[in-house]
């Protein structure tokens, strides 16, 4: 991989109702290039949806996301097409293609899924396999054909072959085993501090959130409700914050 | 008073509203696919691969499905053309039927049944596994990549199969009233080209276009918008085999009214 500088994101007011059950209640939020931002929160706080209001997936009520300065809520601007092209993306299930083997589905973001440099392609597909600690031969198996840890593994690979600046994580740690989850913490670490790469985290795992993360936000009721650096978030001094990271139900 | 007629009214004015919905986002689909299919970039691997699921995988079922109408046809023609001493109508009747009629509906019927809901099934559930957003987020439009070349595929290979499912219908009308009924071969093949008439092919091979486009969009349609999980990609599959279905018989009609009404 070659080096490179991280992207700014930056979200101000962002509000997303669906009917009306409000989803977003304008949040804000900011991460620094080269900065890894791990977002909390319980289920349904919003979290996913924030994440594809970033993406482009939904269309939020109002506000602005920013990245780089360049407004991603204009579908209509070219320029976020060009900032696009230099985001990754990791899903909680891996979303993987099914119809493809698992050499196309790495290098898919660099193809467009058409057959084009096929060798270069496996060979490169092959680099990210490793890279993720799944062996070359995985290469020409199809999704179906790997356990769901390894999928995700595959799906790591695939956010990261083409060289994003910007990389957004949701859930990169569930359902692998603590080995596994502690070789991909490594890898997204290493991806901020030795490649300059700017991460956004969604999860549930503390001992994750504390590998990975430079700062972390607590989203509650669609509101960001506390973010600090991470070294502060077991003395938040926030009880949203204490109850979360401490499994607490009162 | 005014309530209860609200309450009476408001679930009739509430499907209505649902349907014109469900109408006008269906049209928004079909145009969006529509311009996806003219816009590069163009897919000829994937547009290869449906037309291989589409055409060649339904050739046993829209084949056979020929094959038996056209002989079952060719009986009831016979029998029911007794009764005022017309049997000898059977070759013009069966060819006019099954042309223009009987296989390219009967053919839409069954690939839309075969592939409608497979379509559905797998929209449905990249769907629900993320797929689809993961397509967008990696730079190509799912309506490029998934949906267009469903869409051409059918409205290419449609034709081409009711061309098939043509000659074998009628073929199985010949092989009943040759075989079974006692007529002589030879002149059933003069009279059945005698009343084949090209606007006969032509209007086959429209309406087979049309249904082609037909499944292809409800498959695609019901199975983009799925929701819900497994229960939600059973629902999809099941709506665009219902939907497409009922949209062959009233395409059918309304062709069939235009060309020849």
């Amino acid at each position: 991989m070659t080096e490179r500088h991280g992207s700014s994101l930056e979200i101000a007011g962002l509000r997303k109702s669906f009917d009306d059950k409000i989803v977003l209640d304008g949040v804000n939020l900011g991460v620094r290039p080269g900065e890894s931002l791990v977002i909390i929160g319980g289920s349904g706080a919003g979290k996913s949806v924030l994440l594809k209001c970033i993406l482009g997936l939904i269309q939020p009520d109002s506000g602005t996301i920013l990245i780089d300065g360049v407004d991603m809520t204009d579908q209509r601007s070219d320029r976020t097409d060009a900032v696009r092209e230099r985001i990754g993306m990791l899903f909680q299930g891996g979303a993987l293609f099914d119809s493809m083997p698992v050499w196309r589905n790495i290098t898919f973001a660099l193809t467009q899924g058409r057959a084009r440099d096929s060798k270069k392609m496996h060979a490169l597909a092959i680099e990210m396999l490793e890279k993720v600690g799944l062996e070359p031969r995985v290469a020409d198996l199809r999704p179906a054909e790997i356990s769901g840890g390894m999928q995700k593994r595959v799906a790591l690979a695939r956010a990261i072959a083409a060289n994003p600046d910007l990389i957004f994580f949701d859930e990169p740690t569930t359902g692998l085993d603590p080995i596994r989850a502690n070789t991909i913490n490594q890898l997204i670490r290493g991806l901020v501090t030795d490649l300059g790469c700017t991460a956004v985290t969604i999860t549930h795992d503390m001992a994750s959130a504390h590998h990975i993360a430079d700062q972390v936000a607590m989203l509650h009721e669609g509101r960001i409700v506390w973010a600090g650096p991470v070294d502060q978030l077991d003395k938040s001094g926030n009880e949203l914050v204490d109850r979360f990271i401490h499994g607490r139900t009162d | 008073m005014t309530e209860g007629f609200t309450r009476l009214f408001s679930p009739l004015g509430a499907g209505t509203l649902g349907l014109f919905a469900a109408i006008g986002r269906t049209a928004v689909f079909a145009f969006r696919a529509l311009i996806a299919a003219v816009t590069p970039p163009y897919y000829p691997a994937r547009l290869m691969q449906q037309l291989i699921t589409i055409g060649y995988f339904s050739l046993p079922v829209v084949g056979l499905t020929a094959l038996f109408t056209g002989a079952a046809l060719a009986q009831q023609i016979y029998v029911g053309g007794e009764r005022f001493n017309a049997a000898s109508t059977v070759p013009a009747v069966t060819v006019i039927a099954i042309v223009r009629e009987l296989a390219p509906v009967l053919g839409g019927l069954m690939v839309a049944g075969r592939v409608s809901s497979a379509m559905a099934a797998e929209l449905g559930t990249m769907r629900v596994t993320e797929q689809i957003d993961a397509l967008q987020t990696l730079r190509t439009d799912p309506f490029q990549f998934l949906v267009a070349p469903r869409l051409l595929a059918a409205v290419i290979v449609l034709p081409l199969l009711t061309l098939v499912a043509n000659a074998i219908g009628v073929m199985g009308g010949y092989l009943l009233a040759v075989y079974r009924l006692g007529f002589n071969a030879a002149s059933y093949l003069d009279t059945t080209r005698a009343y084949l008439e090209l606007d006969d092919i032509v209007s086959s091979l429209v309406k087979a276009a049309v249904f082609g486009f037909v499944l292809a969009l409800m498959g695609c349609y019901h199975g983009y918008h799925t929701k819900g999980g497994a229960a939600g990609v059973g629902t999809a599959t099941t709506n665009a085999v219902v939907s497409a279905f009922l949209l062959i018989l009233l395409a059918n009609l309304v062709i069939t009214v235009l060309v020849f009404g």
